[in-house]
């Protein structure tokens, strides 16, 4: 059978076996976190901790401000030891809760409670809401908010996006493999939230572990489905994995609810079984540390708001001469300034790249016109075109090639012979004109 | 663009951070090689001359590239290829008994003003090589038109002239073209050899289709120009080639005959001066076809292939516009 997927994409080393065969290990207990109040899309949080006060582990510490975002909580318990600026990892400053680690490990409250399927679907959206959970793969666009379509566009299928198409990522991978059916349960919750009765796991076919055991959690149950997609970048991006798993276009500057349909994350979906069972705030999530340049890698559990520097330490150091460090995955993930900036809810890898892996951004050619990128861009743009009319300063011109759709995915640049930045030509224009 | 932190020395740029190992140097270096099949034929068939001939274009489209660029304080970029590959075209394009300044003005025409003074590589509407031969065929019409036989002696210096197959065809017709080279099958097998008169890179039809098959392979070219542009060409060959009455042309003599093969795998499909959608391509090559064959049975010219190319190359930027790829998610409604 022919494996599910788009037209266009492209196929880089996907480098995970450094990382793949590493069990998920809680990471040591920082000593000290940075927990930032706008770690989502959508408004920041309101700081509702003051210095000196003690907060106990999945306390709020930031209310969130209007529909469009969520909570933030203590990741760990302790004492507050300074509020102030920080930077993200993406090098913004952000309103930042610094917490001493008093290492007990204190709950405000964690209860089981197994009859949570019997909750109305508004009682477990108030339940994902309250626990700050975001979409997990890096967007972080609250996951409330995904939740609540508006009555003229009915959702008829929930898809949990486990492609995981970034190269060296492994995080999604090793959950799907260690808590299949915890996995499955927070797929069933969201399947309630939006009351569909059909689920369906996309999968790339390079980790047939995880289809399998993906498989044998939802065995018995008809309204899911494990969808196996070809293996190829950007697999896990929104539209080309509804394309894919559930053969819909999404329109042009549409959202998956246009055709019906809510997409979320591995690590999401486990999130909200956590949240819908126990009441458990978002406060930790897997982080894969890894890359050339990192000495042991490793699938880390880690407290949000633990800092870059300590993961690398706990995974043995640099390796080589590590040129760059990267938050997210290679093809859209941020290169970061400084290692002292904090993990946050989108921080799905930690990756490490040593001197020969760095591509040097300023010895580019001119665009030869050779047509790769236009034949694999999966948006159908003309990536040559934007990037030559945007070095022109033709920001206007370039809406006219549809500058407003890419969605930076990096596909152009990675094929590139020329070597040409086209993605940060594009951003260029885009912050120089308005949709 | 990159700035490293002090503490930690990190190297700060934009995503993506992992690129494709395929440079523009690799993919000039790579057509050049394609064409070697091709240029050593042509050597064994016309001899020395014909080796003198190749290296001046090379030597010659190198240095002016190089002597442009250091005269304008600009980055020289000899050694990406480009310059190279075009005085390789250039000199597979010209006959074998050209006196030894024609390939000298030739490239300097191909490089100098058709790449450099358009902006250089990428910039330049026409194919450099195909502007420098026709700016020769223009200016020096009969030494660009006297074929030397094939002689397959490495030593001999003065060559027996004679006439293209093409030529024979236009002005004799098929009947001495069959006297020419005894039967049928010898004539097939002459030309898919390249053992006759002609440019010399374009008469071995075996060589350059091994050279061709490499740039499939290797994703280099893609299909869709030498398809449209052969195709067309057999098709329109076949129903108006023959004396006579329709349908009764010869499209595999036209085809391995002329610059057909050379021009429709390794200077059509030149990245610069076609169009880059491939839909668009389809046509560009189609119309390359249509307009070899228009002036091959009705033109002044035994052959047509490079003004076929320089035409089409002209409309490439227009078929580009026409045939802009469709944004994902614009073709259908959102569903109700
Ligand atoms: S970055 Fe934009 S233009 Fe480039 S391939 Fe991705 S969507 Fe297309
Ligand atoms: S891949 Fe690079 S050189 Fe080729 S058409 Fe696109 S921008 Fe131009």
């Amino acid at each position: 059978m022919a494996l599910a997927t788009f037209k266009g994409g492209i196929h880089p080393p996907d480098k995970k076996e450094l990382s793949k065969a590493k069990a998920i290990s809680p990471a040591k207990p920082p000593k000290r976190v940075v927990i930032p109040l706008a770690q989502h899309i959508g408004a920041p949080c309101t700081l509702s901790v003051s210095i000196g006060q003690e907060v106990k582990m999945g306390e709020i510490i930031g209310t969130p401000e209007g529909f469009v975002s969520a909570p933030v909580h203590a990741s760990v318990s302790g004492k507050v030891i300074a509020i102030g600026d920080f930077p993200l990892p993406t090098g913004r400053m952000a309103p930042s809760v610094v917490i001493e680690n008093d290492g007990k490990e204190e709950w405000t409250s964690l209860k089981d409670s197994p009859g949570y399927m019997k909750l109305s679907p508004d009682e477990l959206k108030g339940k994902v809401k309250d626990a700050g959970i975001v979409g997990m793969g890096g967007a972080a666009f609250p996951a409330h908010v995904k939740l609540s379509p508006p009555k003229e566009k009915p959702v008829d299928v929930v898809v949990l996006n486990g492609a995981e198409c970034e190269p060296y990522l492994t995080a999604d991978y090793r959950l799907m493999l260690e808590r299949p059916s915890d996995v499955v349960e927070g797929l069933r919750v969201l399947m309630k939230i939006v009351n569909v009765s059909k689920g369906v796991i996309g999968i790339e076919s390079n980790k047939p572990d995880a289809i399998e055991a993906m498989q044998r959690a939802v065995a018995g149950d008809s309204s899911l489905k494990v969808c196996a997609l070809e293996v190829k970048y950007p697999q896990g991006a929104e539209k080309m994995l509804i394309k894919a798993a559930v053969n819909r276009d999404v329109p042009a500057r549409g959202l998956p609810m246009d055709v019906g349909v809510v997409v979320q994350n591995i690590g999401t979906a486990l999130a909200v079984y956590e949240a819908a069972r126990y009441g458990k705030p978002l406060i930790e999530r897997v982080v894969t540390v890894t890359g050339e340049g990192i000495r042991e890698p490793r699938n880390l559990l880690v407290k949000i708001g633990s800092l870059v520097s300590d993961l690398i330490g706990e995974c043995g150091g640099f390796s080589s001469e590590a040129a760059k460090v990267i938050s997210g995955g290679p093809m859209m993930g941020f290169a970061l300034y400084s290692l002292d900036v904090p993990v946050t809810k989108g921080t799905s890898g930690i990756l490490v790249l040593p001197e020969e892996g760095v591509v040097h951004a300023e010895d580019f050619g001119p665009c030869i016109r050779c047509g790769r990128c236009i034949d694999i861009c999966p948006m159908g743009l003309m990536p040559s075109m934007l990037s030559v009319l945007s070095e022109r300063g033709m920001y206007e011109e370039a809406k006219g090639y549809n500058l407003f759709d890419c969605f930076e995915c990096g596909s152009c640049t990675y094929v590139c012979p020329s070597k040409r930045p086209i993605v940060q030509l594009v951003r260029l224009a885009k912050s120089m004109t308005k949709p | 663009m990159e700035t490293a932190s002090k503490e930690h020395q990190l190297i700060v740029s934009v995503s993506p951070h992992v690129k494709s190992e395929e440079t523009t140097s690799r993919i000039m270096w790579s057509v050049t090689a394609s064409l070697l099949p091709a240029a050593v034929m042509g050597a064994y068939f016309f001899g020395p001359r014909a080796v003198i001939t190749l290296a001046l274009c090379i030597i010659t489209a190198a240095l002016s590239e190089y002597a442009y660029q250091r005269a304008l304080n600009r980055k020289v970029s000899v050694s990406d290829g480009s310059a190279i590959l075009t005085g390789l075209l250039l000199g597979m394009n010209l006959p074998a008994s050209v006196p030894f300044y024609i390939p000298i003005i030739g490239s300097f025409v191909a490089v100098v003003i058709t790449k450099q003074l358009f902006g250089g590589l990428g910039y330049n509407v026409f194919n450099p090589a195909l502007i420098g031969r026709a700016f020769l065929l223009i200016s020096f019409p009969k030494l660009m038109t006297i074929w030397t036989k094939p002689e397959a002696a490495f030593l001999k210096m003065d060559a027996v002239t004679t006439a293209t197959p093409l030529g024979i065809l236009k002005e004799e017709g098929v009947a001495k073209l069959m006297e020419v080279f005894g039967d049928k099958i010898n004539l097939y097998t002459q030309l898919f050899v390249g053992h006759r008169a002609g440019s010399i890179g374009e008469t071995s039809a075996i060589a350059l289709l091994v050279g061709a098959a490499f740039l499939l392979y290797r994703g280099y070219i893609s299909w869709h120009i030498p398809v449209s542009f052969l195709g067309t060409s057999a098709v329109i060959a076949w129903i108006f080639g023959g004396k006579g009455a329709l349908f009764a042309g010869d499209p595999i003599v036209h085809l391995i005959s002329g610059g057909m093969l050379l021009g429709a795998f390794f200077m059509a499909t030149d990245y610069v001066t076609c169009p880059s959608v491939k839909k668009g391509q389809l046509l560009f090559g189609a119309g390359c076809g249509f307009l070899t064959m228009l002036i091959r049975l009705k033109g002044g010219y035994p052959e047509g292939v490079m003004f076929a190319i320089l035409i089409m190359n002209c409309f490439a930027p227009l078929i580009d516009r026409g045939f802009r790829t469709k944004v994902f998610g614009a073709r259908k409604e959102a569903r109700k």
